[in-house]
């Protein structure tokens, strides 16, 4: 037995290692990173390093910018993941119902999104999305709506990008959704309709609080993946326009590795985590309080 | 409802969706094969007026993409090498080897999926530099050669082995390598395939770890030297299309060969709890 022990420590040890020293480590390093000065400076010559306390937490909820990212960043969480999760639901319900054709055609078809690279298809949408030449603003033009400037207005550049992310990231729930659905048995439908209930009685009273747990950890998954944008608007706006799209990581990447204020920076990181371990424990919190969830 | 008319509303509507997901894939091809300048017209062209390959020549050419082709690639595939290894060994080993710590260790693993990753990323690059491992594909490869979803993936899969065979092979003398070599390893066959197509996958896509590792062009990723070049070429339409067939095709091509062990991989990993 003691053999064994040994053994198995020794298969866990390069994982763990490698999580250790470049994952736990980092995380520990930068909470006391969140704690200096460290800027350009201190880069060249740490003596000039200097503990501040949680200075650079006051004072980043003084800078004007920070809150900018942290609004932007939460409306797209709070409508980006409603819309993505809506449409995950809409098309697991239209796969799952029984007179659906070409299943796998259809499942594949949608889920390919998922699988691209951001950055690539990122650079695809802006073009789509183009004031004169976007064939999105073509499609409009054609029911007679005036073309959009999606990416140049700071009205319509977070609709483009949720918009956008909608349409990658759809297909991921989708599947997940469409499983739970088909876990639910056909004989419960059977009985609902024999008792008179319609389809929306059966989405409501057996559709819905079947998917509940599913619907919780998707809705939690998907918002702390929607909190960590960054990608879309690098390559869509650059943060713009009017700063309308500095999400809080893309703020961070501009304060860290565009001025080189790493102890900021850090704050910044630490700061998007607690809001997301918060939003995600509140959820958890309502699934599990019978009361709340009616 | 009439059934017919469910059949046409469902079908029907399923096709649209399949159609919205799928167009700006096939028109990314279409514009990539146009001559410069062909898709900046009114009414903008869906198939090109004619066809040419000029875009990937100067891509491969002049702008050298095969040397970020082969840096994703690299990056992509080490990483996936080292991390299916590493996530075998120790899933194994938290499923079947009842070693000191191990339901602790197990529990702080999946403790820590809370963690987003970006809040290591700023340390880590403090810690590579005096490593010398900035602007390296060992610094790229770095956060990718281990997992907790993976461990815990494997952990999954290997729990089902049946306690019985790996004691009958201790009975018969075997070494505890050569039990997880000839035995664990090829039961676990197909949750490899998955942990490889979602560590490729995973390695290539990724962008924000790249752009802040590979300070130096030469060594850029796709993506990164993508996003670098849509913003220099914000007008080369035709040229920046081409560029993301390049980065695309090659994930999307791996989908299509490997998605009954990349959906199976999706689903283990959405088990709650």
């Amino acid at each position: 037995m003691r053999k064994v022990g040994l053994v198995g420590w020794a298969l866990a040890a390069p994982a763990l290692v490698v999580i250790g020293v470049f994952f736990a480590l980092p995380v520990a390093a930068g909470l006391l990173l969140s704690l200096t000065d460290f800027d350009l400076y201190a880069l060249a010559d740490l003596s000039t390093l200097r503990f501040v306390g949680l200075g650079n937490y006051a004072h980043l909820l003084q800078t004007p910018l920070f809150w900018q990212a942290l609004g932007n960043t939460f409306y797209f969480v709070a409508v980006g993941v409603p819309v993505s999760i809506g449409l995950s639901l809409g098309t697991a319900l239209l796969l799952n119902a029984r007179v659906a054709k070409w299943h796998g055609f259809f499942r594949t078809a949608l889920f390919a999104p998922v699988v691209t690279t951001v950055v690539a298809v990122a650079v695809i949408w802006r073009y789509l999305l183009h004031t004169r030449y976007g064939l999105i603003n073509q499609a409009l033009d054609g029911i007679g709506i005036a073309p959009v400037d999606w990416l140049g207005d700071p009205r319509w550049s977070m609709p483009a990008i949720i918009l956008f992310s909608a349409w990658k990231n759809f297909g991921y729930n989708m599947i997940i959704l469409l499983a739970a659905l088909q876990a639910v048995p056909r004989e419960m439908y059977e009985s609902a309709r024999v008792d008179g209930a319609g389809p929306w009685r059966q989405f409501v009273d057996l559709t819905v609080p079947m998917l509940a747990p599913t619907l919780v950890m998707v809705g939690i998954m998907t918002i702390s993946g929607y909190f960590q944008l960054f990608a879309e608007p690098y390559v869509m706006t650059q943060g713009g326009p009017l700063r309308s799209t500095v999400s809080v990581l893309y703020f961070m990447y501009e304060e860290g590795f565009r001025w080189w204020n790493l102890g900021n920076a850090s704050a910044v990181a630490f700061l998007l985590f607690v809001v997301i371990f918060a939003v995600s424990w509140v959820l958890l919190r309502f699934d599990r309080d019978p009361g709340g969830a009616a | 409802m009439n059934p017919r008319l469910s059949v046409w509303i469902v079908n029907g509507l399923l096709a649209g969706l399949a159609a919205v997901s799928l167009f700006p894939l096939l028109w990314m091809v279409s514009v990539s094969l146009m001559p410069a300048g062909a898709s900046s017209v009114l009414p903008v062209p869906i198939a090109p007026p004619s066809i040419t390959l000029a875009n990937y020549r100067q891509l491969f050419g002049s702008i050298g993409m095969g040397r970020y082709f082969l840096n994703s690639l690299g990056i992509a595939l080490l990483g996936t090498v080292i991390s299916v290894a590493f996530n075998v060994m120790a899933g194994y080993a938290f499923a079947k080897l009842n070693f000191r710590g191990r339901d602790a260790i197990f529990k702080t693993l999946l403790g820590a999926l809370v963690i987003p990753g970006q809040v290591a990323m700023l340390p880590l690059f403090l810690m590579l530099k005096p490593l010398g491992l900035i602007n390296t594909y060992g610094g790229a490869i770095v956060p990718l050669m281990a997992s907790v979803f993976g461990i815990f993936l494997v952990r999954q899969f290997a729990r089902g082995i049946p306690d019985d065979l790996l004691e009958a092979a201790r009975i018969d003398g075997a070494s505890e390598w050569r039990i997880f070599l000839t035995i664990v390893v090829p039961v676990l066959t197909p949750v490899l395939a998955t942990l490889a197509i979602f560590s490729f996958l995973g390695a290539w896509n990724d962008f924000m770890w790249p752009l802040i590792v590979l300070t130096d062009d030469a060594r850029h990723t796709l993506p990164v030297a993508l996003a670098g070049l849509s913003r220099e070429h914000v007008q080369d339409n035709e040229l920046m299309m081409a560029g993301s067939v390049v980065t695309v095709l090659p994930v999307l091509v791996l989908f299509l060969v490997l998605q009954r062990h990349y959906m199976a991989g999706l689903m283990a990993g959405s088990v709650k709890g």
